[in-house]
């Protein structure tokens, strides 16, 4: 689905997401079903619930940097996630992460560096520095989709706390709380979980700390309050709800590099190098039925030249 | 009313049933955000299900004494099989485009398409021959021929533990339900196999072909 959307004139959150007729025509549809096929409910069915009404942002510039195509609707991209701290089905965040309790939220920023510190979220949402970034988005499961995320540059806020030479990596980590994550007792990644970038990696514009998605906060389901955005690299490596952010001199280890071989510390999206078991040449958008090339980079080649003496097969 | 025809009601609603489910859910948008993928998953799953089904139905028979569920067996294996095809079919269509081509590479390069694409040549094989005519015409080979049934459960189970990503218990739980259907059958194989080298044993000139 294609969905053409004029990036020069500021999005309305009313006019993107009509989330409540969105709402109303699940369940209308789901109680249709019912009455039609109460003998017959014998498969899974899905829960729409209603999302409670998010915080609206406000962004100083916006910027289309998904070569002009189309939004994936608001709804799917809050209704299909990798979350696992809420559980392994992709509609078990939104179901659960209504536990996640965003406020109050800190975030501890340390390691090589001279000015660390504790930021609270809320210092983050300025307006006047906050802009709209339209991004492809590649899961290393072989989908994507294409969000209007709203943050910082990554590379903007990292030097405010000024890294020090041996500043070589940057590690993140997301809450683990077996309270609000009751999920994670069940043990199925290594918590917390963990993601890196090499420093030049954390430092190129590209990279992106999201704080909002389509106008509002992030839902708790896609990282609240506040996630990595890394476009030319898979999913799994834009880590969610991150509390700490620290600098260091090692490749820190990532959660899925602990769990399997599979998943690499780079993880560039990258149509010649295959997942071990699964192809990745080729990916379905969201929304679309038949699927589409994946490009290198993710369609993002001015990343290139940060690996421009590394072996992208070896360094998966 | 007869007790077989309570069965093949049974027997009939358990493919009918999640069909016209899947066939709602489609009309009416329930597919979620990756319709294809949710297809894939509800087609595979509901013919791994009933091949488990058809697998339960000689202990059944053994367990109860009653015929009926052998009599019905046949009927929800082809329901297994059209799940099996459905699931094909929808990788074929939207995963490939039906690019052969691409068929080729998957099954050659891909483990878990290697694994239930046979599982799926074993099962038509099966359906092929489950007619009442092809069962009179093989006589002793069609037995032999549909124990075919275990390695396609087999390789049904493992095809869907190899796609999975982290979280293997759903496959797991598949899996572990036919170790123990198939366990379940260990003595009477012990006692076949006993009164095979019997019959060997009696006609000995039988081995020396």
């Amino acid at each position: 689905m294609l969905i053409k959307m004029p990036h020069s004139i500021p999005i309305h959150s009313s006019e993107i997401t009509p989330e409540g007729l969105y709402a109303d025509r699940r369940r209308f549809l789901k109680e249709l079903g019912f009455a039609a096929g109460a003998a017959i409910s014998i498969g899974t069915s899905h829960a729409w619930a209603a999302e409670p009404a998010l915080a609206p942002l406000t962004a100083s510039h916006k910027s289309e940097m998904a070569g002009g195509e189309g939004l994936t609707p608001y709804e799917t991209i809050t209704h299909y996630n990798n979350f696992y701290e809420f559980g392994t089905d992709k509609d078990d965040p939104a179901r659960n992460a209504a536990r996640l309790r965003t406020r109050p939220w800190s975030v501890v920023i340390d390691g090589e560096c001279e000015a660390p510190q504790r930021i609270d979220v809320d210092e983050l949402l300025n307006p006047r520095v906050l802009e709209e970034r339209i991004y492809r988005h590649r899961c290393v499961e072989a989908w994507s989709f294409v969000a209007p995320w709203i943050g910082v540059p990554l590379g903007d806020f990292l030097t405010r706390f000024k890294p020090t030479s041996k500043a070589k990596f940057v590690a993140f980590y997301t809450l683990f709380d077996r309270q609000q994550m009751p999920e994670t007792a069940r043990g199925v990644l290594n918590w917390p979980y963990r993601e890196g970038l090499r420093i030049d990696e954390a430092m190129h514009p590209l990279s992106f700390l999201s704080v909002g998605l389509y106008g509002r906060v992030l839902p708790n389901q896609n990282g609240a309050p506040l996630r990595l955005t890394v476009p030319w690299k898979y999913g799994f490596k834009s880590i969610k709800s991150i509390v700490r952010i620290q600098f260091v001199e090692k490749q820190p280890p990532t959660t899925w590099g602990t769990m399997s071989a599979e998943y690499g510390f780079y993880s560039n999206v990258n149509p010649e190098v295959d997942h071990p078991r699964w192809s990745q040449a080729q990916e379905r958008r969201l929304g679309e039925l038949f699927k589409r090339k994946t490009l290198l980079f993710n369609g993002y080649p001015e990343v290139a030249s940060l690996y421009s003496t590394m072996d992208l097969r070896k360094n998966y | 009313m007869n007790r077989l025809l309570a069965w093949r009601l049974v027997a009939w609603s358990l493919g009918v049933i999640p069909l016209l489910n899947g066939v709602r859910l489609t009309l009416q948008g329930g597919l979620g955000a990756n319709p294809v993928e949710y297809l894939e998953h509800y087609t595979g799953s509901w013919a791994l299900r009933l091949l488990l089904v058809t697998l339960l139905m000689s202990p059944l028979r053994m367990l109860t004494r009653l015929t009926e569920p052998i009599r019905v067996r046949r009927v929800i294996g082809l329901w297994c099989f059209a799940f099996a095809c459905l699931h094909l079919l929808v990788y074929l269509a939207f995963d490939l485009a039906f690019s052969f081509t691409q068929l080729l590479a998957d099954l050659t390069k891909r483990t878990y398409i290697t694994l239930g694409f046979t599982a799926w040549l074993l099962l038509l094989c099966l359906a092929i021959t489950s007619t009442t005519g092809w069962q009179r015409r093989l006589r002793r080979r069609w037995i032999v021929l549909h124990k075919l049934i275990y390695p396609a459960a087999l390789l049904g189970a493992l095809h869907y533990l190899l796609l999975v990503k982290a979280d293997i218990r759903q496959p797991l739980i598949y899996l572990g339900i036919l170790v123990g259907l198939l366990i379940f059958r260990v003595p009477s194989w012990r006692r076949q196999g006993a009164q095979t080298t019997a019959n060997q044993h009696f006609r000995p000139n039988a081995s020396q072909q």
